[in-house]
Order: structure tokens, then sequence, then C-alpha cells
């Protein structure tokens, strides 16, 4: 056991823990910070996905020894954050995906969320093929990624004051009403 | 929930604190760069060390330097998605910088390190699972056990080396630089293998990779890294082509080479592809017969074992086409290749 001082969403926090533990590890049975998910636990799936210094790592493969010293950034801190920066409610990215529908289970949000976070810290306007490879360690098993995508998309969007792009569905949608003589 | 052995975590703050934690015999040490590969297999129990010794601390083994004569040094601790974001490399070592972006997913790669890339331990499928999965089957020739459950009776261990950037740095004519307490070897990455899927390095105990060094390459330098895998992201090899071609003024190729990964347990080495190609412009009409000829020979070496995912008969049809594609890739400037 040994002291560790982490650097949790703007928090100096001083946490016991064992050498052998993994940030995540750390994160879920010392802090109660249960957002970042351990799922395959070793190094897949990308649900247990933090921000260490504004870069997307898996918690699951960190040592959590070595996390001492670097600003961590977790699901429960994006929210905060975005208040702290002048703004209200949920971070951006978050809203989105609440609006377009993009989780079923939930399980894989948290991880796809930094991720896209990390992304649009470092590139205000990625198009569809950049957010495709910037979330592309991170595995959702049941929304086939298409509303993951747009609600990233649509987090660009307002951020950049334009039109969101349309939804998948939307163009189906209207030609099927049309064919029923819809309006 | 899959959790680590216990160990007690060293964190030195100095490549001498560190050479003098592991010249202590006493303790079995086990050295951690990244993590991406040895986080999972401590949780494994391929390795149960009594002491961990992270060189996480060590900022003098990140980043690159220009070296006399035009040789480039990488430090180990060198971040993979940095070798691969490099715009020098990306001009002097192409096929480094596409195979380190093909290595993994993004997190992996901000974790990950060149340096561990290069060590990394072989992979197979009745090896990288849990302790519960391996005991059940009586364990394997690699770890605990005396049977080889790829090849019936097999008595040498045949898991794969399946690091991205091995054979783009064979093709590149890299030399490692280790150091120990009190020593220090330079090694042309050619020699370091050994064709062992238990150990398939040459290693010595004690010591740490500090830099991968690459020699100058002139303009007419062309390099390619192709890779087959299950999934477009995280995923290892199934299959790794590294291409080097070099032109000269005229575009004639004076030199080619073509190291494949994941197909043995250290990189292969294609033979007589330099011969098949020099003097040949890429404007050449027999440009297009000569590298079929080259995928073939690349077919007729290759001979890939069931030891990870994958149809290992699928797998070795795929090398004339990655190998194809991979030198149709480095004489156009493009690549990576990849089909996800």
């Amino acid at each position: 056991m040994r002291v560790l001082h982490l650097k949790v969403n703007g928090d100096d926090l001083e946490v016991a823990a064992p050498d052998h533990w993994t940030l995540l590890e750390v994160l879920r049975y010392r802090l109660g910070l249960t957002g970042s998910k351990q799922g395959c636990d070793k190094g897949d799936c990308g649900a247990c996905t933090v921000l260490l210094e504004g870069k997307p790592v898996l918690a699951c493969m960190t040592l959590a020894g070595n996390a001492q010293g670097r600003a961590i950034t977790t699901i429960e801190g994006l929210m905060p954050a975005h208040i702290a920066r002048g703004g209200s409610g949920p971070d951006p990215i978050q809203a989105a995906f609440d609006r377009c529908g993009a989780l079923q289970c939930g399980f894989c949000q948290p991880g796809m969320i930094l991720s896209a976070r990390a992304l649009l810290d470092r590139n205000q306007a990625p198009t569809r093929a950049q957010i495709r490879e910037a979330l592309s360690g991170n595995l959702c098993r049941c929304t086939g990624y298409t509303q993951i995508f747009e609600a990233v998309e649509l987090a660009v969007a307002e951020s950049l004051g334009v039109a969101p792009a349309p939804r998948a569905w939307e163009a189906p949608l209207a030609e099927s009403r049309a064919a029923r003589g819809e309006s | 929930m899959l959790r680590m052995p216990k160990f007690e975590l060293e964190r030195p703050a100095s490549l001498a604190e560190a050479l003098e934690l592991l010249a202590d015999a006493s303790v079995e040490s086990l050295i951690v760069a990244g993590g991406t590969d040895l986080l999972p297999n401590l949780k494994h129990e391929l390795f149960t060390p009594a002491r961990v010794v992270s060189l996480e601390r060590l900022g003098e083994l990140r980043g690159m330097r220009e070296l006399e004569g035009g040789w480039l040094a990488i430090g180990s601790m060198t971040r993979l998605d940095e070798v691969a974001g490099d715009a020098r490399l990306a001009a002097r070592a192409p096929a480094l910088a596409q195979a380190c972006s093909l290595v993994a997913g993004p997190q992996l790669r901000t974790m990950g390190t060149l340096g561990g890339n290069v060590l990394l331990d072989t992979r197979c499928q009745w090896y990288n699972q849990t302790y519960f999965w391996r005991a059940a089957l009586g364990f394997c020739l690699k770890k605990d056990g005396s049977v080889c459950h790829v090849v019936e009776g097999g008595a040498k261990c045949v898991a794969a080396a399946s690091n991205d950037s091995a054979p783009a740095l064979m093709t590149l004519g890299a030399e490692l630089v280790f150091v120990r307490a009190g020593g220090r070897r330079v090694v042309p990455i050619a020699d370091l293998w050994l064709a062992d899927g238990a150990m398939n390095k040459k290693l010595e105990s004690g010591e740490i990779l500090t830099e991968i060094r690459l020699p100058p390459r002139g303009a007419g330098h062309r390099g390619a890294y192709g890779k087959l895998r299950e999934r477009g992201s995280i995923d290892f090899p199934l299959l790794g082509v590294a291409a080097r071609l070099e032109l000269d003024a005229q575009g004639a190729i004076t030199e080619a080479d073509l190291v494949l990964g994941a197909l043995a347990a250290r990189p292969v080495r294609v033979r007589r592809v330099a011969e098949e190609l020099a003097g040949l412009r890429a404007s050449s009409n027999d440009l297009d017969a000569a590298l079929g000829r080259v995928a073939q020979l690349a077919y007729k070496q290759c001979h890939p074992l069931p030891n990870v995912p994958g149809d290992h008969e699928w797998r070795r049809e795929m090398v004339p086409v990655y190998v194809r594609r991979t030198l149709d890739a480095a004489l156009a400037r493009q690549g990576p290749v990849r089909d996800a």
C-alpha cells in the first residue's frame, strides 16, 4: 500500500492503493468514480478511456502510480469543466449524444465521449473520417456507430455555429412519407 | 475482472537510478515502458515479477535527435503516436511512421512506446489467455507447459513476432542501443532476433533499450507498410509487410528490401527481392511483371501457422496481395496499406 497523489477532475487527492493496482481500479474502487467502465480490462474495448493531460488513454492499462503528477479527466469531470469555462449544463458532446440517441446500453459512452472530447480539443472541425479514426479505439456493441458519429458532428456544427449535416434516417423517412402521400 | 499479481512498483527518476535497480539480481524485476502489452500479460499471469521498474519518468529517453553522419536517434520511450505523426520521419522513414500509425488504436498509441513495440513479447492464441484458460488446456510450450497446441508434437515454440515497428526498422537498417550498469552495446536490429517463439530476442539481464537509430537515406528513399488484421483498429497484425526501395536520380531501383511480420517467431526478410527489382525504372514496362514475381517469392517463402487469429491458409494467400500493394504504395509515395 502506498499513498498516491492524484489530480482528478481538478481536485488534488491523496489515496492509498497497492502498487499493482491500475488507475481504473483506483478510480472505481477507491474514489467511487464508476463512470469509467471496466469492460475487457485488457486494452481492447476503450470503455475505461480517461484523459491524461488531455490525451485519451486506457485507465485499465495505466499503473495508478504512473498517473501521479498528471491531470486526469474522467467523464464525471466534463460537465464541471464546461461550467468552469463559462458554459451551462453538460459538455456539448454529452448533450449531443443525448439528443442524437447515441447510445443503447450506455456502457461505451463515457469512453466515446472522452475520445471525442480529446479530438475536438485539438481539431475544432474534424471530418467524418477523422472522427471515425479518433473513436476507432472505442467499441460499441449496440448502435452500429452511426448515431455516435452524428452526435460528434452535431457538437462540431453547434460549436462552429453552422447547420448540422442531415441525420442518416432523415432522407429514408422523407421518402417513405412521400410514398405514403404524407407531408 | 482481471487483476495483476502483486508486485512492488519502482519509478526511477533517472536512467542511472533505473540501471542500478536492474543491476540488483536478487530481485526478479521486469521493465515496463508504455505498459500496453505488459499489463495484459501481467493480468494473464504470464509474468509474475517481484518488482516492476517503470521508465515513465525518464524524459531523457523520449524524443528525437540528429546524430553525426546524418543518423537520427529516436528515444525508446517516444510514444507511438509521436513517431506516427512526426513530419521528419514521414519523409525519411515512411515505413516506420506508417507502421506506428497502425499499431492498435488511438489510446494505445498515446501510451505505447517505440522501444516497447520493438521488444514486444511474441504472441499466440494459446498463450495470450488468462491463467484459468491456459490451465484448463494443461498450459503450452511457451509458458508453464510442455505441449505445443499449434504444431502437433512440436518441440519449439512458434509464437509470432507481432510488432509492427520491427519489420519497418529491419528494412531501414536500424541499430538499437542497449545500456546496462557499467556497459553499453549497439546491435543492428537484424541481429537481435532468435527463431524461437519462447524468447525471440537476444537480451542481456539488467539492460535497457535507450535508443533506436536510423541511418541516413537519400532523396530516392521510398518506403511503405501494409497491415492485415481482422478489424480496422485495435488488432495485432495477422500479417505485416514493410517495403524499402532506393531510387537513383534517373528513377531506377538500386536497392530493394522486404520484411514481413506476424508470420514466424521473428520478422522474416524475403530473399532475392533486390535481384528481381534492381535496375528497373519506376516507369518501366517490365516493372509490373517483376513486382508480381516478388509477390510470388514472398508467397513461396512464407508459411503462416494457426498461432494467431484468422485462417492461416487465408493469411498465406494474402501475403502476395499485401506485398504487391505495399510495394506499389512505396513507389507511389503512398501508404499505409490497410483494408478497413
